[in-house]
């Protein structure tokens, strides 16, 4: 009977072990190829951390990283004053909408970026009208296109406390809404904040199809553009990207936890 | 403590319903300066419904709020004055005990109170847990703090939605006791809802017995329990005996023997409404009654006897207990102190 145990444990063993590797090779490879093509011409990292140098070099690229950065920054601002309000009234106050705005938030991720833009195209010819045509602008489609991630994160944390009886508490010792929101169910939601925030950075810096057919500059279409002429370059911002959005989910998951452990 | 305690609450034909439910039915209270009143009744029968409009977080559909004389039913929550202690722990999480007490003084632009915040921990005796984050703390002290941090604002009334209905038994008992304490030191005029008829009887001046939206009685304890007006307030308040018996004039003829009734009834059979402790018990070869269970509740023991075909439960010195075991003959008697009568259901 042990020995059958003992075996079967070691077929388990076995398995995940397998599965590990081929999930790591899959991953890695590519990675690994990046590397190994991006660090064939030796110039080019050391020119990548370079940013005065970089800049002269490849204005486009520069161009395009400042502005994604600024969209990031932006979204993840307009996001959250947007969704936490919004969360928060609607558990205190809306209960019964919860299911709606669940719904209406979920429903960027179901249509593909290529509808979402053929619908966005009108409207932002009137962006266009009002504000012009700067990258920034992009600012809006994408905290539509976060909003399925960060509310639920954002619900999540809402989730995780007692929001009706808090908001309660606090009211009957004189605090306005403002204060509630601000000083009571903000302190307690700060890691879902950081997480809605850090995805949609993630996101942000990551978004291709709608810069590209809106006629945006951004980090993914300056790269596209830099792969036309210098593919080590284009491939080794690529990376730096990846490692970027890889660092985000680490602080993400970090974040999590040190909220978990002081709990 | 407070110069602010002493305040008069009236609430005057409220009338609140949640689809086709009669949460308040033209509700009228009237709570004296500095009286503790504590609303009883089954769940459903409208008693938090009460606290919460007055307190702001409920909206009446009609009918007037009105405190020291001032009519506050159109204030939001936030400028009535009102100090809460709710039923699950609203500490705020992220914020010491300390922290917590002084929250309310802090929006009140009162920090520099010094002290303040310490003095009231030690009111509730948990003066050396000011550094201690709600999750390192008891539930009774979580709610002995929610108590601090309601009474710290020095509020015109303080509101207590079941704080101990989470708590086990010992502590409930322990936190009833020093509730009732404090707010004899501090002289606030308090609310306190609970279904907990033991814990309503402990620390009201009086006691309100709710029933669908309306007030059925609002008496002292000793009333409440001793002169019920109606069934449902015997029923609900305490136990009771449920006997056959004959009216006549202002009695009740229940087992033989003439009680008193609390409201006149027509003449004729009826339910009476005996409490077990107005029941005697002794052993006698002769008697009609057989006990048939006993069962130890410490000072006192509950014994259920059959006379006449009808149950009778008792409660008897536990001292009795070896007297009565199981099959025992014996002669029961009842105390003729004013009893109701149970409503016939049509």
């Amino acid at each position: 009977m042990a020995g059958v145990i003992a075996g079967r444990r070691r077929k388990q063993r076995v398995f995940r072990w397998a599965v590990l590797v081929v999930l790591g090779v899959f991953f890695l490879l590519p990675l690994a190829a990046m590397v190994e093509f991006s660090t064939r011409d030796s110039a080019t990292w050391p020119l990548l951390v370079n940013w005065p140098k970089l800049s002269d070099t490849y204005p486009d690229l520069a161009e395009g990283i400042v502005a994604s950065l600024e969209q990031a920054g932006l979204t993840a601002v307009l996001m959250l004053a947007l969704l936490v309000p919004t969360a928060i009234w609607v558990r205190l106050r809306l209960p019964w909408l919860r299911r709606i705005v669940e719904f209406l938030c979920l429903l960027p991720l179901t249509i593909p970026a290529i509808v979402l833009v053929v619908g966005l195209a009108p409207v932002y010819a009137w962006v266009n009208y009002f504000l012009g045509g700067s990258s920034l602008t992009l600012v809006f489609a994408y905290t539509i296109l976060v909003l399925p991630y960060a509310y639920r994160a954002i619900d999540a944390g809402l989730s995780a406390i007692d929001v009706k009886t808090l908001a309660e508490a606090a009211r009957s010792l004189g605090a306005s809404w403002t204060t509630v929101i601000v000083r009571v169910v903000l302190p307690n939601i700060r890691s879902a904040v950081l997480s809605a925030a850090f995805l949609t950075v993630a996101l942000v810096l990551g978004e291709f199809t709608i810069a590209s057919l809106l006629n945006r500059t951004n980090l993914q279409v300056s790269i596209a553009l830099l792969g036309k002429s210098s593919a080590t370059m284009s491939v080794a911002v690529s990376l730096a990207a990846l490692l970027l959005a890889f660092l985000l989910l680490m602080l993400l998951s970090l974040a999590g936890r040190s909220t978990k452990e002081s709990k | 403590m407070s110069d602010r305690s002493g305040v008069a609450v009236h609430l005057e034909g409220l009338r609140r319903t949640f689809g086709s439910v009669h949460a308040l039915d033209n509700l009228d209270l009237q709570i004296g300066a500095g009286e503790l009143i504590a609303l009883l009744g089954p769940s459903g029968c409208g008693k938090t419904t009460a606290l919460r409009v007055l307190a702001g977080l409920e909206d009446a559909d009609a009918g007037r709020v009105l405190v020291g004389g001032k009519d506050v039913t159109g204030l939001p929550a936030n400028r009535r004055d009102m100090g809460m202690v709710f039923q699950a722990y609203s500490l705020f999480p992220h914020l010491t005990a300390e922290q917590n007490v002084e929250f309310g003084l802090r929006l009140r632009g009162r920090r520099r109170v010094p002290g303040r915040a310490a003095a009231m921990l030690e009111l509730v005796g948990l003066s050396a847990f000011g550094a201690r984050y709600p999750h390192q703390m008891s539930g009774g002290q979580q709610q002995r703090v929610a108590l601090a941090r309601a009474l710290a604002i020095e509020p015109a009334v303080l509101l207590l939605d079941e704080p101990l209905s989470a708590l086990d038994a010992k502590v409930r008992v322990q936190l009833r006791e020093e509730i009732k304490r404090i707010q004899t030191e501090v002289g606030t005029t308090t609310l306190f809802v609970t279904h907990d008829q033991e814990e309503a009887l402990a620390v009201a001046d009086r006691v309100g017995v709710m029933r669908a939206g309306r007030l059925e009685q609002l008496a002292t304890p000793a009333e409440v329990y001793q002169q019920p007006v109606s069934a449902f307030v015997a029923d609900f308040v305490g136990l009771s005996n449920r006997l056959p018996g004959i009216v006549s004039g202002p009695v009740v003829s229940v087992l033989g023997t003439e009680l008193p009734l609390v409201t006149t009834a027509a003449a004729g059979s009826a339910t009476a409404l005996v409490r077990p402790e107005a029941i005697g018990i002794t052993p006698d070869p002769d008697g009609e009654g057989r006990v048939l269970t006993s069962s130890f509740l410490g000072p006192t023991s509950r014994v259920t006897v059959t006379v006449r075909e009808t149950l009778v439960i008792a409660q008897v010195a536990s001292g009795l207990l070896p007297s009565l075991t199981p099959g025992t003959a014996v002669r029961v008697t009842l105390q003729p102190v004013p009893v109701a009568l149970d409503v016939p259901v049509n």
